[in-house]
C-alpha cells in the first residue's frame, strides 16, 4: 500500500491473507478454561498475575512493618526479611508487570486493536499460560519447603545467592526460585512470538505499522526486547542452577565459607551480573513502553485530541527499545568494573533520556488545549506522567557515575525504580483496567469506588516514596532490615520510616476497595455499550461488547485512517473510527 | 490452509526490488514480510531468540574461559582418539560434524522434493537427515562417555580448569537437546508426509490446524540453524 499516511481514503488493497480457521471449543472446558481464545488467555493471565501480585503487596506489608517498627515484631528475622524484599521484587517485576502487560494487556489488545480474529497461534498461547502458572506454582512452592524461598534479593546475584548464610541458598528455595524463571521464560517465549508475529503479519486491510495505536506499538516492541533480553537471564539461571546442584563453578569463586573452604573456584561474579542486567535493564523497558503505548491512548481519547507527534513517538518507543540493550553495565557502576566503561554506560544512559523526553512533552502537548475530560482513566494517565517524569528526574542522578557510587546502596536508588518501575505502570495499569473494563464485561466501573481508589493510591504512593529520597539522601542505606545504632542516621529516620509504614498499609487496603469494584461492577456496574468513551481504536468499534470468539462478526473490518481522529474538523462526531471512511460517505454509525 | 501459505490465494502486486521494496512492505497493510507465512515468520523469530541464547552460552564460556587463573585443557589432546597405535586430535568432532553438515544436505533436498509433492524421496529424505542427527548425538554421547570414563566432570577435571567440564557439558548437551528434538520433529513431519496428511490437508492433533507442505521448509529453518550453532560451538570449543 503506497499511502501511508493519517489521512482517511487512498486505496484499500485485497485481503493478501484468507480468513484464520478458529478452533471451535466443544466443551466448557475447552471454552474457559484450556481456552484458545486470546481473550480468554488475557484474563487467564492477568487474573493469575494479580493474585500473585496480593501475595507481593503483602509482602511489602511485611517489609514496611519491619522497617517502620524494628524489634516490634518477632516473626521477621533478619533471613525472613531477605525472603519478603527477594520475593516482593521478583513476583513484582517479573510475574506481575511483565505477566500483566504483555500475557494480559497484549493478549487482549493486540488482536482487536490491529482487527485480527485471534493470535495467530492459539495453541501455542494457551500453552504460554499454563506454563506461565506453573511457573508461578512453583515460585508459591517456595514458600512452603524447608527454609522458604530464596534471601538473596531480586537479582539473585552469586556468590551469596548459593551460600550458606543466605536463606534457601543451600536449601530447596534458590532452586525452585531459578526453574521457575527458566519455566517462565519459556511460556513467555511462546506467547511472545505470537504477539510478534500478529503484529507483523496478522493486521486487518488497510491497518498499516503506522496506523496502529501506540498501546500496539508500545507492547509490540517490549515483546521483541523480551524475546532478544529473556534468553540473557535463560542462560544466567541455567548456569547458576548448575553452580548450585551440580558443583561447577560458572559465578563461584573460591571462597571460605563459615571457616571452611567451598568446593567452587575459578568463577566470576561479575559474569553473572553482566548476564543478568543485559536482561536486567531491557526488562525496565519491557514494563515501560507498553505503559507508555497505554497512556498515550488514555490521553488521546479523555482529552479528545489527537496524539502529538505521532511518528515521533513511535520512533522514541523504536529508540528507547534499542538502546536499552546498550546500556546495561550502570546497574554495576558500584561492581569494580573499568572506569571507562562507566564512561561509556553513563553516556548511553543519558542519551536515553532524549527520546523519553520527547514522549513526556508530546504527552504534555497533547493535553494542550485539548477538551480533557477527568475521567479515572485520565487521573491514572495524569498521575502516571508526573510519576514518571519524577523517577525519570531522580535517573539522571543515578546514571553519573560519581553521584551513583554515594547514592548507590541508600534508599534513593529504592524511591527511584519504585517512581519509575514500580508506581508508575502500576498507575497505567489501573488507568488502563477503568478504561478496558467496559469493553471486556460490558459494564462501567463504579467511579466513587474509582475515585477513592485513585486519590488513596496517587497521594499514597507519593507519601511512601517521596521521603524514600530524603531518606537515601541523608544516607539510610538499603537492605538493611534495621538501622540500629548507627551514628551520621539522625532520629528522624526512624520516625519518617514509621510514616512510610502507615501510609503503606492504607495503600494497601486501598487496593482491596479495587479488587472490591472489579468483582462488584461485573454484576451491579452501569451498562457500558459498545463504545463508553467515544474512542476510535477498533477495539470499540465490535459488533458485540465483549467481543465473542473470533472478535468480529462476519467481516473483519476495513481500516482507513490512524488512531487518533479526535475532534476532526467538519466531522459529524468529535470522533472518527479508524473503520470508518468519512469523508468518502457518511457516517452510518450511531454515536 | 489458507493462512500458513501464500500459493495461490489473492492476486500478487508488483513489488519494488532493493530499499525501496523494503520500505514498501515495511509501510504496507497486513503484513511486513510479504512472502513469509505466519509459521515461517514464527521460527525465524524464534530463532533469533535462540540466537540470543546460544551467543550467551558461548560469551559465558569465553569469559569463564579467559578470567579462569588455572590452565585450559588443550583441545587437541583432550579430544583426541586413539586410533592405531596413534591419537588422532580432533578426529571424532570431524566425523561429527561432517555428519551433521551432511544432514544439511538432505534436509535441503527434502524441502525440495516436498514442495514438488514427491512423497516418497521426502520422506526417505527427511529420514536420512533424522538418522544422520541420531548418528551425531550418539557420537556425543560417546564423546561424554570418553570424556567422563577419563575423569570429566562438571566440577572438575584431571587436566585444569574446571570451568572447561562445565563449559562443556553444559553447551554440548544444550546443543545435543536442539538435535534430539530436532530428530523427533522430523520423524513426526516424515510420518505426516508418508501419511498424507499435507495434501489432505489434516488438522493437527493438537492444533487442530491445517498443515502442508511448507511446514518440510520451517524444519528445515530449525534444522539448518541447529547446524549453523554447531560450527560455531565447533570454533570456539574444540579450535580455540
Amino acid at each position: 500500500m503506497v499511502d501511508a499516511t493519517h489521512r482517511a481514503g487512498g486505496v484499500i488493497p485485497p485481503a493478501e491473507v484468507p480468513e484464520l480457521e478458529l478452533y471451535h471449543p466443544k466443551s466448557w472446558w475447552t471454552t474457559y478454561v484450556f481456552s484458545q481464545d486470546a481473550k480468554v488467555i488475557a484474563i487467564q493471565y492477568a487474573g493469575t498475575a494479580m493474585a500473585i501480585g496480593l501475595v507481593a503487596l503483602m509482602l511489602s506489608w511485611l517489609i514496611r512493618l519491619q522497617l517502620g517498627f524494628p524489634g516490634t515484631f518477632d516473626f521477621i528475622t533478619p533471613d525472613a526479611y531477605y525472603q519478603f524484599v527477594t520475593m516482593h521484587g521478583m513476583i513484582m517485576v517479573i510475574y506481575l508487570l511483565t505477566a500483566l502487560f504483555l500475557g494480559g494487556f497484549g493478549n487482549y489488545l493486540i488482536p482487536l486493536m490491529v482487527g485480527a480474529r485471534d493470535m495467530v497461534f492459539p495453541y501455542a498461547n494457551m500453552l504460554s499460560y499454563w506454563i506461565y502458572l506453573l511457573a508461578v506454582l512453583v515460585l508459591v512452592a517456595s514458600f512452603f519447603v524447608p527454609g522458604g524461598p530464596t534471601g538473596a534479593g531480586w537479582t539473585l546475584y552469586p556468590p551469596q545467592a548459593l551460600l550458606n548464610g543466605t536463606p534457601g541458598g543451600q536449601e530447596l528455595g534458590i532452586i525452585l526460585m531459578l526453574v521457575s524463571l527458566i519455566l517462565f521464560i519459556i511460556g513467555f517465549t511462546m506467547g511472545g512470538l505470537n504477539y510478534v508475529v500478529t503484529v507483523l503479519q496478522g493486521r486487518t486491510r488497510g491497518m498499516t505499522l503506522m496506523r496502529m495505536p501506540l498501546t500496539v506499538w508500545g507492547i509490540f516492541t517490549a515483546t521483541v526486547m523480551a524475546l532478544l533480553a529473556f534468553p540473557a537471564l535463560f542462560v544466567a539461571c541455567v548456569m547458576m542452577l548448575f553452580d548450585r546442584v551440580l558443583g561447577t563453578s560458572f559465578f563461584m569463586p573460591a571462597l571460605v565459607e563459615m571457616g571452611e573452604l567451598t568446593s567452587h573456584g575459578g568463577g566470576s561474579p561479575i559474569l553473572f551480573q553482566h548476564l543478568f542486567w543485559f536482561f536486567g535493564h531491557p526488562e525496565v523497558y519491557i514494563v515501560a513502553l507498553p505503559a507508555f503505548g497505554i497512556v498515550s491512548d488514555l490521553i488521546s481519547t479523555h482529552a479528545r485530541k489527537n496524539i502529538f507527534g505521532y511518528r515521533m513517538m513511535v520512533w522514541a518507543i523504536v529508540i528507547i527499545g534499542a538502546l536499552s540493550f546498550v546500556v546495561w553495565a550502570h546497574h554495576m557502576y558500584v561492581s569494580g568494573m573499568h572506569p571507562l566503561f562507566g564512561f561509556f554506560f553513563a553516556t548511553t544512559t543519558l542519551i536515553i533520556a532524549v527520546p523519553t523526553a520527547i514522549k513526556v512533552y508530546n504527552w504534555i502537548l497533547t493535553l494542550w488545549r485539548g477538551d480533557i475530560h477527568l475521567t479515572l482513566p485520565m487521573l491514572f494517565a495524569l498521575a502516571f506522567i508526573v510519576t514518571f517524569l519524577n523517577g525519570g528526574l531522580t535517573g539522571l542522578f543515578l546514571g553519573n557515575v560519581v553521584v551513583d557510587v554515594p547514592l548507590s546502596d541508600t534508599m534513593f536508588v529504592v524511591a527511584h525504580f519504585h517512581m519509575v518501575m514500580g508506581v508508575a505502570p502500576i498507575l497505567v495499569i489501573f488507568g488502563a483496567i477503568y478504561h478496558w473494563y467496559p469493553k471486556i464485561t460490558g459494564r462501567m466501573l463504579n467511579q466513587q469506588l474509582g475515585l477513592f481508589h485513585f486519590w488513596v493510591t496517587f497521594v499514597g504512593a507519593y507519601a511512601i516514596f517521596f521521603p524514600m529520597h530524603y531518606l537515601g539522601l541523608v544516607g539510610a542505606p538499603r537492605r538493611y532490615p534495621e538501622l540500629g545504632g548507627t551514628a551520621f542516621i539522625p532520629e528522624s529516620v526512624a520516625d519518617l520510616n514509621a510514616f512510610i509504614s502507615i501510609t503503606a498499609f492504607v495503600v494497601g487496603f486501598a487496593q482491596l476497595v479495587f479488587l472490591f469494584n472489579l468483582i462488584w461492577s461485573l454484576r451491579y456496574g452501569k451498562e457500558a455499550g459498545p463504545n463508553p468513551w467515544r474512542a476510535t481504536t477498533l477495539e470499540w468499534q465490535t459488533p458485540t461488547t465483549p467481543p465473542p470468539h473470533g472478535n468480529w462478526g462476519d467481516e473483519r473490518p476495513v481500516v482507513y485512517r490512524w488512531a487518533y481522529d479526535y475532534s476532526v474538523p467538519g466531522a459529524p462526531q468529535d470522533f472518527i473510527p479508524q473503520n470508518d471512511p468519512w469523508p468518502d460517505k457518511p457516517l452510518t454509525r450511531p454515536a | 490452509m489458507g493462512e500458513t501459505t501464500l500459493n495461490g490465494f489473492g492476486a500478487k502486486a508488483a513489488r519494488k526490488s532493493g530499499l525501496r521494496g523494503v520500505v514498501e512492505d515495511w509501510s504496507s497493510d497486513q503484513r511486513a514480510f510479504k512472502s513469509a507465512s505466519w509459521g515461517k515468520a514464527m521460527m525465524w523469530i524464534f530463532l533469533l531468540s535462540d540466537t540470543f541464547v546460544f551467543g550467551c552460552f558461548l560469551l559465558a564460556y569465553m569469559t569463564a574461559r579467559m578470567s579462569t587463573t588455572e590452565p585450559w585443557p588443550d583441545a587437541n589432546e583432550v579430544f583426541a582418539l586413539h586410533i592405531g597405535g596413534a591419537n588422532i586430535p580432533l578426529i571424532l568432532i570431524a566425523i561429527m560434524t561432517f555428519v551433521l553438515i551432511s544432514s544439511s544436505g538432505t534436509m535441503a533436498m527434502a524441502v525440495n522434493y516436498a514442495y514438488r509433492r514427491n512423497r516418497n524421496v521426502t520422506v526417505a529424505l527427511l529420514l536420512v537427515t533424522a538418522a544422520l542427527g541420531a548418528t551425531f548425538v550418539g557420537m556425543q554421547a560417546f564423546e561424554w562417555t570418553k570424556l567422563i570414563t577419563e575423569g570429566v566432570r562438571p566440577w572438575g577435571n584431571p587436566w585444569g580448569a574446571a570451568q572447561f567440564g562445565s563449559s562443556f557439558f553444559m553447551i554440548t548437551g544444550f546443543h545435543g537437546t536442539h538435535v534430539t528434538f530436532g530428530v523427533i520433529f522430523l520423524l513426526i513431519v516424515a510420518r505426516k508426509v508418508w501419511r498424507g496428511d499435507y495434501d489432505r490437508g489434516t488438522p493437527g492433533f493438537f492444533t487442530s490446524r491445517r498443515g502442508d507442505y511448507e511446514h518440510v521448509e520451517i524444519m528445515g529453518l530449525y534444522w539448518h540453524f541447529v547446524d549453523l550453532v554447531w560450527v560455531f560451538i565447533f570454533a570456539f570449543f574444540y579450535l580455540w
